[in-house]
C-alpha cells in the first residue's frame, strides 16, 4: 500500500482538530504563513484554541482572521505587536486573550525539545527577568539557567515550497523560519506546498523536512504571505 | 566664562551614530544588528572590510535593499524589512539560527535600549506601560549569547533624562552583558573601571557629559573628539 500524505481539499486537511487543541504556525510576520491553511481551521470551525507563532498575526488575514472570529484563547509568542497587528491589540486590550510571552530563541528550541523527546531545558536566556519569575533556576558550572519546559502541538501548520506525496518538504529563502521546527512538534503536521513534485523529484540532499515529520499536504499555489 | 549647556554642543544625528558603530565593527565578524539604529549600520559598514551580518528570522550573509521590482517577499530580515542575501549567503531554521546566537557564535550584537546601568545591564524590551502590550522577541537571547554587546542610543531621553544609568528602572533584558555604548555625544566603555569615555563630540566637556549621565564618568588617557562625516 503506497504512502500518499496529499488531500485534495482544504477540509480534509485539517479534519478531526479538536476544540483547545494547540496549534503550532509557522511564518515570521507574513513570510513563510501558512495563510490558507488559518482560513481552513477557520471555516473547520475548532475553539478555545491554544496557538503558537513567532507574530501575533497582521491585518485581519490568516493567524489574524482566527483570532478575530474568536477562536484563540490564548497566544505564545515572542513578539506580538509589531506593524499591523490590530486584531491582537483589541482582543489583548479588551483582556479578550491571553498572551504567554516567550524569548524568540527560546520559543524554537522549547519547540524542539519536544519534537526530541526532552524533558526540559536549562537555558540562560531571561535570568534575573520578569520572563523567568516562577521558573525553577539551577547553577551549572558557575552560570544560571532556567528551566524552560517543551512545546508540543497537537497540530502544526506551516507554510513550504516544494513537498511529495511522502511529505517531504523545501522552504523558501527566508520563509522557512519555523517550519522545519514546528513540523517535528507536533502530533499531526499540516503543510501547504506551493508545488507538489513526484516522488524522487526533490534531490534528497536538500530536503529541509522529511517526511516522517509530516502527516497531510495540501496543494496552495499562492507566495509568502498568501499574497 | 558661562557654563556650558547641551544646548551650545552638535550633536551626531542618528545615522552618525550607527556610522561611527560601524567602523569599529573588525573584518571577519559576524554581527547581528537590532531594530532601530543598529538596523542602520549595514549602510556604513566599510568596504575594505568583509562582515557578515546575521538576520535573527534565520538569514546569514544579509546584502543591501533589493532594487526596484526585485524584492522578493520570502526574504525579509527581523524588521520584516525586505532585504537581498550576498553570495555564500545561507538560509538557516529558526532553531539553528538561535543556535548561532545563544551558542557564542556571533563576534557582536549590536542592541538599541531603554535603559543601560553602569554595570552592564541592559532594559530594552518593555516599559511595563499597560497600553502596550509587551513583544520580547530576539533580544534577551541576543543579549546572553553574542560574544559582545553594544548599545546604540540617544545619550538622554526625549525628556532629557539619561538613559546611561546607576541602576535600570525599567524591566531588565539581561543583567551585566553591555560593554559598550555609542550615543550622540560619546562613545563609552563599561568595565571593571567603570565608565570610561573614549569620545565626546567636539566642544563637550567631561562635566557636561556628566550633567546627562548616571555613573560616575572618568576620561581616558588616550581619548579622541568623536566626529563621523555628513551622512545620508
Amino acid at each position: 500500500m503506497a504512502i500518499n500524505k496529499i488531500v485534495e481539499t482544504m477540509e480534509a486537511a485539517v479534519a478531526g482538530i479538536g476544540d483547545g487543541a494547540t496549534v503550532l504556525i509557522s511564518g515570521f510576520g507574513n513570510a513563510g504563513s501558512p495563510t490558507a491553511l488559518c482560513h481552513a481551521l477557520l471555516d473547520q470551525g475548532a475553539r478555545d484554541l491554544v496557538v503558537v507563532a513567532n507574530n501575533a498575526g497582521t491585518g485581519r488575514e490568516g493567524l489574524a482572521a482566527l483570532m478575530d472570529a474568536g477562536r484563540v484563547r490564548r497566544i505564545v509568542c515572542s513578539y506580538p505587536r509589531s506593524g499591523g497587528s490590530v486584531v491582537f491589540e483589541e482582543l489583548y486590550l479588551a483582556d479578550k486573550l491571553e498572551l504567554e510571552l516567550v524569548p524568540q530563541g527560546i520559543l524554537s528550541e522549547r519547540m524542539r525539545a519536544a519534537a526530541a523527546g526532552l524533558g526540559a531545558i536549562y537555558s540562560p536566556v531571561g535570568v534575573g527577568t520578569q520572563l523567568a519569575e516562577g521558573k525553577e533556576e539551577r547553577e551549572i558550572d558557575g552560570k544560571r539557567y532556567v528551566l524552560e519546559k517543551p512545546l508540543k502541538g497537537d497540530l502544526a501548520l506551516v507554510e513550504a515550497n516544494l513537498a511529495d506525496r511522502w511529505g517531504n518538504l523545501t522552504y523558501a529563502k527566508s520563509a522557512r523560519n519555523f517550519g522545519p521546527v514546528m513540523a517535528m512538534a507536533a502530533d499531526v503536521t499540516v503543510a501547504q506546498a506551493r508545488t507538489i513534485v513526484g516522488l524522487g523529484e526533490i534531490d534528497p540532499e536538500i530536503v529541509v523536512t522529511p517526511g516522517i515529520f509530516v502527516d497531510r499536504v495540501v496543494h496552495v499555489p499562492t507566495n509568502a504571505g498568501g499574497a | 566664562m558661562a557654563v556650558q549647556t547641551l544646548d551650545d554642543i552638535t550633536r551626531l544625528t542618528r545615522r552618525q551614530v550607527a556610522w561611527r558603530t560601524a567602523h569599529d565593527i573588525e573584518d571577519g565578524w559576524y554581527v547581528n544588528l537590532g531594530i532601530g539604529m543598529p538596523t542602520m549600520c549595514s549602510n556604513y559598514l566599510p568596504e575594505d572590510r568583509e562582515i557578515v551580518l546575521q538576520s535573527e528570522n534565520g538569514v546569514l550573509g544579509v546584502g543591501p535593499n533589493p532594487p526596484e521590482g526585485e524584492e522578493d517577499p520570502d526574504l525579509v530580515n527581523a524588521s520584516k524589512q525586505l532585504i537581498t542575501l550576498l553570495k555564500g549567503g545561507s538560509y538557516v531554521s529558526h532553531v539553528d539560527s538561535f543556535t548561532m546566537i545563544r551558542g557564542g557564535h556571533l563576534d557582536l550584537a549590536l542592541l538599541g535600549a531603554f535603559e543601560v546601568s553602569e554595570a552592564g545591564d541592559l532594559a530594552n524590551w518593555t516599559t511595563n506601560d499597560p497600553k502596550f502590550p509587551p513583544g520580547v522577541g530576539g533580544a534577551m537571547d541576543l543579549a546572553v549569547g553574542a560574544k559582545r554587546i553594544w548599545v546604540l542610543t540617544e545619550h538622554c531621553t526625549r525628556q532629557g533624562e539619561p538613559k546611561l544609568v546607576k541602576a535600570c528602572t525599567y524591566p531588565l533584558t539581561a543583567a551585566g552583558v553591555v560593554k559598550r555604548v555609542y550615543t550622540d555625544l560619546a562613545v563609552l566603555e563599561l568595565g571593571d573601571d567603570g565608565v570610561v569615555v573614549l569620545e565626546m563630540v567636539p566642544g563637550l566637556t567631561l562635566e557636561t557629559l556628566q550633567a546627562v549621565t548616571g555613573p560616575e564618568l572618568r576620561l581616558a588617557d588616550d581619548w579622541r573628539e568623536l566626529v563621523a562625516p555628513e551622512v545620508g
